[in-house]
């Protein structure tokens, strides 16, 4: 069969069997230990420096940003975008605990519908997992708290994002993820999908030009709580 | 996918003539270096990385039967499913017998270079399934019926016209009073277009950039969301991947999208970087219900433990061809097959031969550029030389071409008699040159004045100069 060809035509091209076991314990080693290799110093900062570098990658990227005090100021946040980019006040809500624990009825005229996005939704919202400052990267795993269509379906994606969750660069992300997640189905830690999310769609293919909101969201709204009192400045 | 690479010589001439393309080539030049420059220019630690992402794929390639099989592990532990086969041919049968067991009448296709390799839409269609690129720049060459010229930016040589001209024509239903004045315009249309077949769609097809063997994730990296909305939408989810794609962490990874953003788009990362691991989980609400990855050899395996293994490190991020004066002057297309410029140069001949491609590493300044702006540090040029080489051994090179060179080689072992000739040859044509400094035409060298000047010698040899130099500066 196909696989015993192919591993045989490149063991033949290293000239060697397959490897002795030593050599497996060697590997298996390097993949558990899954080494760092160089980690950029831009991100390496004191946190109020990271958070802002951060929130600054995402603008350069074509990204917006709002930063609140508290998990209640996100209702008015969001109604405030939504009003002075005059895009409608009903949208596609993550159904993830936390954002769940939000007094929405605060906003009386924002109408939530939780689930996955649908194709006529032109707003999306959902929660972010955790976030890269080195390059204004959201990191959002699917789950069923969160799910993958609310990134990509939406003319507009807003993103809550707690700024505890803000981490220099994408070896730490990682780091959150291999200590965190664990599941059931496969045993291993990652979810089926990971989305690391840089701004808004976009394409140069026409004419090597940038154009915004190629296929996904035209607009990306990132609504920062300050849950971190180390990361402010 | 039919190579057109043995008529090289010709598509050249054509690729000159064409003012669109040239208008495309002279715009965009520029562009792609100045971005490359920009982006890598904020990082300092960019030279450091670019030895780190070439020691990780050496060791991934002196190690590769062992990833794949931990890669492949992986994915079943993850619920997925992985179809190995050695050719062209046998990936199409596996992609084919998914999409009919998933009784698929539409599919939609991210982009990807390998599917080109395997001809795979034109595989579909004869059995009756309707492939739809969602790449903006596939997507008008599949409505165009022409293959992509560039391996990032595939529809770059289209002016704005041919996009406007290619919608008027397949979108029927669209409005004879519709403006299409901006790109924006351009852009709307298709992605209205283009949501349609993403919601219909049965299978959705992508290729991978990395598959990562810890986790048993592939990876996908674009700007546009067409790929993920193709592998999120759909109830199966087809990856493509060649063998070499295999890297073993995370970590690993997060090397290569340091390096490979930079050097592809200019970006510090693209817009969307996503890990795919296994199919929807109880209780996801959204996702694929089947996940296969189709890894594809297709003639790399034969690349291992030659003078061409290197060139298994690419990750196809396209700084090469962006940085070729030859690129920039025939376009993508005239290297007729799937992979164009320096690294096309050199892969192409591995994969369809040397016979039918020995033209395209002949194509080359030797400038050196590629080798200076690849990520993971590819001797491209030293390997162009290799294919030159073993053209001339299998006696694939013209007649005229080896009588000369054996001229050549009779005289340059013969270093006085070499320097004598030489000497006698400059003086001539610096004389007869000493005018205008340079010549229009001249006997046996048609090949070289037909497309420009041949600048006149001084009338001094390189040797005789240098000669002349260290005794003055010793005197």
């Amino acid at each position: 069969m196909s696989k015993d060809a192919i591993l045989g035509a490149i063991r033949r091209g290293l000239k060697r069997g397959p490897l002795p076991d030593d050599q497996k314990l060697a590997l298996r080693a390097r993949l558990e230990a899954h080494p760092r290799h160089l980690i950029p110093a831009r991100a390496q900062l004191p946190r109020p420096e990271q958070v802002a570098l951060f929130l600054r990658n995402v603008e350069k990227e074509f990204g917006t940003t709002a930063r609140v005090a508290n998990l209640s100021d996100v209702p008015a946040a969001v109604a405030e975008y939504l009003a002075a980019n005059n895009l409608p006040s009903d949208f596609a809500i993550a159904p993830h605990p936390e954002l769940e624990s939000i007094d929405w009825a605060s906003r009386p005229l924002l109408t939530l519908r939780p689930g996955r996005a649908q194709a006529t939704d032109a707003v999306c919202l959902t929660h972010g997992y955790a976030a890269v400052a080195e390059t204004g990267t959201l990191m959002l795993p699917a789950s069923p708290h969160r799910p993958t269509t609310l990134n990509l379906l939406g003319d507009t994606a807003i993103v809550v994002l707690r700024a505890s969750r803000i981490v220099g660069w994408m070896e730490a992300a990682w780091d959150l993820i291999r200590a965190e997640n664990h599941d059931e189905t496969t045993g291993g830690f990652m979810p089926r999908n990971i989305m690391w999310v840089t701004g808004p769609s976009r394409s140069a293919d026409i004419e090597s030009t940038l154009e915004l909101g190629a296929h996904g969201p035209r607009r990306l709204h990132v609504v920062l709580v300050d849950d971190d009192p180390t990361a402010v400045a | 996918m039919l190579a057109t690479s043995p008529a090289f010589k010709q598509n050249v001439k054509g690729a000159l003539a064409d003012a669109g393309l040239q208008k495309a080539l002279a715009f965009t030049r520029p562009s792609f270096a100045g971005k490359r420059s920009a982006a890598v220019a904020g990082l300092p630690e960019f030279e450091q990385l670019r030895d780190v992402g070439r020691d990780i794929k050496n060791h991934v390639l002196a190690n590769l039967d062992f990833y794949l099989e931990t890669w492949a592990g992986n994915v079943e532990k993850a619920g997925g499913t992985v179809h190995w086969c050695s050719t062209a041919d046998e990936a199409r049968a596996a992609v084919l017998a998914i999409c009919q067991k998933a009784g698929a009448k539409t599919v939609t296709k991210g982009k990807s270079m390998i599917s080109e390799e395997l001809g795979i839409n034109d595989h579909l269609e004869k059995f009756g399934i309707e492939p739809v690129e969602t790449d903006l720049g596939e997507y008008i060459l599949q409505l165009r019926k022409e293959p992509p010229s560039h391996i990032i930016a595939p529809a770059f040589h289209l002016n704005r016209e041919d996009w406007e001209e290619s919608f008027r024509a397949s979108h029927t239903d669209l409005d004879e009073e519709r403006v299409f004045g901006e790109r924006r315009d351009i852009l709307t249309e298709a992605r209205k277009k283009l949501r349609e077949k993403f919601l219909a769609a049965d299978v959705g097809i992508t290729g991978a950039n990395f598959l990562i063997a810890e986790t048993g994730s592939s990876v996908i990296v674009t700007n546009e969301g067409n790929g993920d909305l193709t592998q999120t939408l759909p109830k199966v989810h087809i990856v493509l991947a060649s063998i070499e794609k295999v890297v073993p962490t995370l970590e690993d990874a997060c090397t290569f999208l340091r390096l490979l953003a930079r050097s592809a788009t200019g970006q510090d990362m693209s817009v969307y970087t996503t890990f795919s691991t296994g199919a929807r989980r109880p209780g996801d609400l959204d996702g694929p219900e089947e996940y296969h990855v189709v890894v594809i050899d297709n003639g790399r395996s034969a690349m291992i433990g030659t003078e061409f293994q290197e060139m298994l490190r690419c990750i196809r991020c396209a700084a090469c061809m962006n940085h070729c004066p030859v690129y920039f002057t025939v376009g993508g297309h005239s290297y007729g097959w799937v992979y164009p410029g320096p690294m096309g140069s050199v892969l192409t001949p591995s994969l369809i031969g040397v016979d039918k491609a020995g033209h395209l590493p002949n194509a080359s300044t030797f400038c050196g550029k590629c080798e200076s702006v690849c990520p993971v540090k590819i001797p491209l040029p030293k390997m162009m030389r290799h294919w030159r080489e073993r053209e001339f051994e299998r006696h694939l090179t013209p007649q005229t071409m080896r009588t000369n060179l054996s001229i050549w080689a009779w005289f340059a072992k013969r270093p006085a008699l070499y320097r004598l000739a030489t000497r006698a040859a400059a003086w001539a044509l610096g004389l007869m040159g000493r005018k205008k400094g340079r010549f229009h035409t001249l006997p046996f060298a048609g090949g070289w004045t037909d497309g420009r000047d041949l600048p006149a010698p001084e009338g001094e040899t390189f040797f005789a100069r240098y000669a002349r130099q260290q005794r003055e500066t010793q005197s």
